[in-house]
């Protein structure tokens, strides 16, 4: 009886510590289902000249529902943009709507309600973010885009985090929180297609 | 053990009268360090300090920082080497003053990179003069005494941890006393006997009686249960060992760089979806690039006092913030970018196998679940790990009780209706929609 209670014993210690996993995660039934062939998403191979299967886009390529951005990032570009670039999107509720969720998420914590006073701020985290109505910068649709596509002093580049159709519905509620700040009544949405 | 207890208890109000006592010490030490202040304030008399910080804070921080370089100098002791009337000129309008071709102010000019600082025009010289009487304000000490008082605070709060440890240590010690005593009693009892001619039982017993293992052997009751006993143990074990197969809940792996979702989700209520941008995207919720990083960190490049904690230190939490600039190729001395990134081998935690589907965007984007529904509550954790099972069963129970969100979408409207008319049910759950079809995630 004792007997065949060491060979089940046996049996499952040897089920179990084959299986372990090298890790340091606990063991699989079947590794090699849990763990394809295929190269995983951040996975780090040989094959790859650095060794990693995160790559960057080819230079020059265009990411799909990107357009080239002609602005260079520099002051002369910063004025350009503020000058001359419009919002390409329609004004409308949904991209409104959109732009102020992305906004809450990306911007508020540092940017407050466009005020310049967010999480951050309060907690004095980070400092001197200036609100939307600031008279010196009188920041426009083309400076805001230029400013979230490359950052400007302290902020930096949100063009990993949002792609370009967002970063204009961002930048249409910007443009209402500033205008909210200056007193001014926000036109009437345009109907949508 | 009620005389435990009992002396837990004393020993709670004692540490909590300490804790009170040196808590209302502090307080009146920093009452006292708040009146030392106010009266080494007169650097500009008349000046308000507090306005000036609000002023700085909004203002000038972007760039200047009292008691470090930023994009521009430190400000603590400008005005050891700058006069005010030249800062009123240079802090209304810089450009203006190297247009005219002032000496100091072109000097600072080419030793700063040319990197030219802001007109400030609506800043009156009152304005100013709060301004810099803040920066000029000594350098706070660090605060050593709300340090002791906290560490006090958390024996305190830990006081039923260590004083455990002592209060067994000290029953062990007695133990070990008791058996010291028995045994010398024992040895001279034996000593008497024997010196008083006594033959004790036990000696004599000693050979008629049989081995211990051969009565148990003897005994087949004994050994019917022994087996039983056996089989459940290794049963119930073995069980709980193969159930726990490919279940990697609890994993908690060291990563290199110790990063706290506690101080960035918990304490600063920055967005899951801030850093882990792709979750809203993409079926990966990708890891975050050093660059979503280093929006705020180029900024902070400490931590609070505040920030750190019985178990890490300020200097522990400043160390890995290094490596983050290390990494990122980001030197902060000169404040610009070497171009010299390395890769930073962030350990993965959750894990799913291969052979099922997993889309993040279509939970987190369409479904609108709380990123704390699968991966716990990670506002509060130290160190992340795996919260979920992340099992079959899991997935499935989910999907049989969550109701889908359909709310403000013309597509799903009709469907939603169709199929609550065809299970006769107010909500539709994701089970009903084909949520649990085979076909859903394994293809």
């Amino acid at each position: 009886m004792s007997k065949f209670n060491f060979i089940l014993l046996a049996v499952l210690a040897f089920t179990v510590l084959s299986c372990a996993d090298k890790d340091g995660k606990g063991a699989q039934y079947f590794p090699n289902m849990m763990y394809s062939d295929a190269y995983e998403t951040y996975g780090e191979y040989d094959i790859f000249y650095d060794g990693q299967e995160a790559k960057l886009p080819v230079e020059g390529s265009i990411s799909r529902g990107w357009m080239p951005y002609e602005y260079e990032d520099n002051l002369d570009g910063y004025d350009a943009a503020k000058a001359d670039l419009k919002n390409p999107l329609d004004y409308t509720e949904k991209n409104m709507n959109k732009g102020a969720e992305l906004f809450n998420i990306y911007c508020a914590i540092c940017h407050g309600a466009g005020d310049g006073k967010g999480t951050l701020v309060q907690r004095e985290k980070i400092l001197g973010v200036p609100a939307f109505d600031d008279q010196g910068r009188a920041i426009t649709e083309g400076s805001v885009y230029h400013v979230i596509r490359y950052g400007l002093n302290t902020m930096g580049s949100y063009a990993s985090q949002l792609s370009q159709e967002e970063m204009w519905q961002v930048n249409m509620y910007v443009m209402k929180l500033k205008g909210d700040l200056e007193g001014k009544e926000q036109p009437p949405f345009e109907k949508e297609q | 053990m009620r005389k435990v207890t009992l002396n837990q208890g004393i020993l709670k109000y004692f540490l909590l009268s300490i804790l009170i006592v040196s808590l209302s010490s502090t307080y009146a030490q920093e009452s006292e360090a708040e009146e030392s202040a106010e009266s080494t304030e007169a650097a500009i008399p008349g000046a308000d300090p507090a306005e000036g910080k609000d002023l700085f804070n909004s203002l000038c921080a972007a760039c200047h920082k009292p008691y470090k370089d930023g994009v521009g100098p430190a400000l603590h002791g400008v005005t050891d080497h700058r006069d005010m009337e030249w800062l009123y000129k240079w802090i209304a309008n810089s450009q203006d003053l190297i247009a005219s071709g002032d000496p100091e102010a072109v000097e600072i000019y080419n030793e700063w990179n040319k990197v030219s600082m802001n007109a400030f025009p609506q800043l009156s010289e009152e304005d100013i003069d709060n301004i810099i009487s803040y920066v000029e304000q000594p350098k706070p000490e660090p605060k050593k005494k709300t340090a002791d008082t906290a560490t006090a605070s958390a024996d305190g709060g830990g006081s039923s941890g260590v004083s455990n440890e002592v209060i067994i240590g000290a029953l062990a010690f007695i133990l070990l006393m008791l058996a010291v005593i028995l045994y010398l009693v024992n040895k001279t009892l034996r000593k008497f006997a024997a010196a008083n001619g006594v033959e004790l039982d036990i000696d004599k017993n000693k050979e008629a009686r049989k081995p211990i293992w051969v009565a148990f052997a003897e005994n087949q009751f004994l050994i019917l249960v022994t087996v039983g006993v056996m089989l459940i143990v290794v049963t119930w074990f073995g069980y709980g060992a193969l159930m726990n197969i490919g279940i990697d809940k609890g994993y908690e792996p060291i990563q290199p760089i110790h990063y706290s979702h506690r101080i960035h989700a918990g304490d600063n209520q920055i967005e899951c979806k801030y850093c882990h941008s792709s979750a809203r995207t993409s079926k990966q919720s990708g890891i975050p690039s050093l660059n979503a990083c280093m929006n705020c960190h180029q900024q902070i490049g400490e931590v609070a006092e505040e920030t750190a904690t019985e178990e890490y230190s300020k200097e522990f939490y400043d160390e890995e913030i290094l490596k983050l600039y290390d990494a990122a190729g980001w030197d902060p001395s000169s404040q610009s970018y070497t171009g010299e990134t390395k890769p930073v081998k962030w350990v993965r935690i959750h894990n799913l196998p291969d052979f099922a589907y997993f889309n993040h965007s279509q939970h987190v984007s369409v479904g609108q679940i709380d990123c704390q529904t699968c991966h716990g509550p990670v506002e509060e954790m130290e160190i992340m790990y795996q919260d979920a099972p992340l099992t079959m069963g899991w997935c499935i129970e989910c999907h049989r009780e969550t109701n889908v969100k359909m709310e403000g979408n013309e597509y799903y409207e009709k469907i939603h209706e169709e199929l609550a008319k065809k299970y006769g049910v107010e909500k539709v759950t994701a089970a009903q929609m084909g949520a649990i079809e085979c076909g859903k995630c394994h293809y």
